[in-house]
């Protein structure tokens, strides 16, 4: 590892394993790092060690098959990456979502947000030395995941999410549950960032480390709080809204900004981002209509359990759905959403079949990933450990 | 939308008029702008999108690879830029065969390092000029390219650890099971050609005039 036996006037750079089995690196990244001394001259780093092929999976599934794949990304906000899925082929079959449904993923987004931001600010504060505030985002978080198994029936691969709407209408008593998680969960955020936000230690480590400036996020295709710690005001919720984003009032839903684009901003955007989505969830649940959860197109979504008892049409729909699946039109289409850590996007060519042609997913992990050389480089070692956690690195996500 | 549309069409128009040599044509489908290049110009088509006032398509979102075994082109490399200050995104496309390198746009966006790196992990494609051309996904002496479509979904070769020589082995794969790949599509919708057993009805008929 280390050359410390050589002259002092020799060469004293040398190279550093980093990970895969590291605590700091946030599941399996492997970087090769070249130091000088204690600052970093150049990382290299090793991804794939997660592969599973899901791109090439999903080229062999009907469309509904592939669903599932989408939790298996970004593992702790499964339901965003499902999200981004069912709109593009949505918008490819020019499907409209009934408006209660689209309240329920707007809904479910957000928790999905919180669940992801609570999961990188614990983390990311571990990896700073703070050992208790992770526990207390997995506490919220656990209350979260509950939200998750009483809609789908899972902690975290939920496949709820369906093009046309969502699987099954959510519960009044599950709604009332999470209107009561709202209203403790601004004060739960307090006293976390009682332990934290003023801290001394952190903020030594994090102010004016991995700094971002525009020509970065230009240049390495940065997205979401990425973008927004560096004070430019950029979220597709807002920017190129689907669902009812566009609905949402002004002080309801005010896309949150940085200032000096280092690690410490990106975490205070984070921490406010977690309360606007808060508050969005409290407006989507005082707004929500009621109404139908699934498109009523018979030849797409599943014909409803009591209609299939009786009507034999329902039934022979609901075999061939869920044998052969629909078809989508040939052509292609790029759908984003906003997920927690950036733009995830799903770039989808289809050929006419019941089955993707191509898929491609754009995972913001992979773009920031990428531009972990470029913001480390000069810093101490150190440093490269909380800007990794700044960065929201999900791997699940990069390797896909 | 179609005032969305309408945009689109003024600035592929525009594209296409500054970049003749570049753009082969441009389509709108989805509400979404596509640009078919020229390879060898596609340096200077992004660098076109990057740096004019109407495109300013400064953020290159993702590159990726698509297969078309049929084609004697049989890649397409497919760009997807965003512009934040136009609210806008645009889509590129180029062809290219195995052979043929692609020009990497590395120079003028540095985020297209690891997505030029994944299109020729997963397809084989060449980029010309990239500064670091290694595999990224796969694992370390991977061989074959998985993402095309004359690649199994099974690969070639399934890893193990080998408890008597205390090491990780590669061995040729071996299901227990043949892949279940459904076709789905023949009875239901695709009854076009001869169904097994039509031809004998003909032979019947023959038969009993004889």
């Amino acid at each position: 590892m280390a050359d410390d036996m050589k002259a002092p006037n020799e060469d004293r750079t040398f190279t550093l394993n980093f990970g895969p089995q590291h605590p700091a690196a946030h599941g399996v990244l492997r970087m090769v790092m070249d130091l000088d001394g204690e600052i970093v001259d150049r990382i290299d780093c090793h991804i794939g060690l997660l592969h599973r092929g899901t791109e090439k999976l999903l080229e062999y599934k009907t469309y509904l098959q592939g669903l599932p794949y989408f939790d298996r990304l970004h593992y702790s906000a499964p339901m965003n990456q499902e999200h981004a899925w069912c709109l593009a082929i949505e918008k490819m079959l020019g499907i409209e979502v009934p408006r209660r449904a689209s309240f329920i993923r707007v809904l479910y987004s957000e928790i999905g947000r919180i669940l992801e931001h609570l999961l990188n600010v614990g983390t990311f504060i571990l990896d700073a030395g703070a050992l208790t505030p992770i526990t207390w985002a997995f506490e919220q978080r656990e209350i979260l995941m509950g939200f998750y198994e009483r809609a789908s029936g899972a902690r975290l691969h939920a496949a709820y999410f369906r093009p046309g709407g969502v699987h099954q209408d959510l519960p009044q008593d599950l709604i009332d549950d999470i209107m009561t998680f709202c209203e403790q969960f601004p004060k739960a955020m307090e006293d976390f960032e009682g332990l934290i936000t003023e801290n001394r230690i952190f903020k030594q480590r994090n102010v004016n480390i991995g700094f971002v400036d525009e020509k970065t996020i230009m240049d390495y295709a940065f997205t979401g709080p990425m973008v927004r710690g560096s004070g430019l005001a950029w979220d597709l919720r807002r920017s190129q809204p689907y669902e009812i984003y566009s609905e949402i009032p002004q002080d309801v839903f005010p896309v949150i900004i940085g200032k000096n684009g280092d690690n410490y901003d990106r975490y205070v955007v984070r921490m406010e981002e977690m309360q606007v989505s808060n508050n969005i969830m409290k407006w989507c649940i005082e707004n929500m209509p009621k109404g139908p959860v699934m498109a009523e197109n018979s030849k797409v979504a599943p014909p409803r359990r009591g209609e299939m008892k009786r009507s034999m049409e329902a039934l022979i729909h609901h075999f061939k759905l869920y044998t052969e699946g629909f078809h989508v039109p040939a052509g292609e289409v790029y759908a984003a959403v906003e997920a927690p850590a950036g733009e995830f996007g799903v770039y989808l060519v289809a050929d006419g079949t019941n089955r993707p042609y191509r898929v491609k997913l754009r995972a913001p992990s992979f773009a920031h990933l990428a531009a972990m050389d470029h913001m480390c480089k000069g810093h101490q070692l150190a440093d490269t450990s909380t800007i990794l956690g700044s960065l929201d690195i999900v791997f699940g996500e990069v390797d896909r | 939308m179609s005032e969305q549309v309408e945009a689109l069409n003024e600035l592929g128009d525009h594209i296409a008029s500054q970049m003749p040599d570049a753009v082969r044509k441009f389509e709108i489908a989805y509400g979404e702008l596509t640009l078919f290049a020229e390879r060898d110009q596609i340096i200077a088509l992004v660098e076109f999108l990057k740096r004019d006032a109407l495109c300013m398509f400064e953020m290159m979102i993702d590159v990726c690879g698509v297969d078309y075994p049929e084609r004697s082109q049989r890649f397409e490399v497919v760009y997807h830029f965003l512009s934040m200050r136009m609210n806008q995104r645009i889509r590129v496309k180029v062809s290219t065969d195995e052979e043929t390198a692609v020009p990497s746009i590395v120079e003028l966006h540095p985020s297209a390092n690891w997505f030029e790196r994944e299109a020729f992990d997963m397809y084989g494609i060449r980029f010309a000029g990239h500064p670091d051309m290694r595999r990224i996904l796969t694992d370390y002496g991977f061989e074959g390219y998985p993402l095309r479509k004359d690649f199994p979904l099974t690969g070639y070769t399934e890893v193990r650890y080998d408890d008597l020589e205390k090491r990780i082995v590669h061995e040729p794969v071996a299901l227990t099971q043949e892949y279940r790949n459904f076709d789905f599509l023949s009875p239901w919708e695709g009854m076009t050609s001869v169904i097994p057993g039509d031809e004998k009805a003909g032979e019947t008929t023959d038969g009993e005039g004889a």
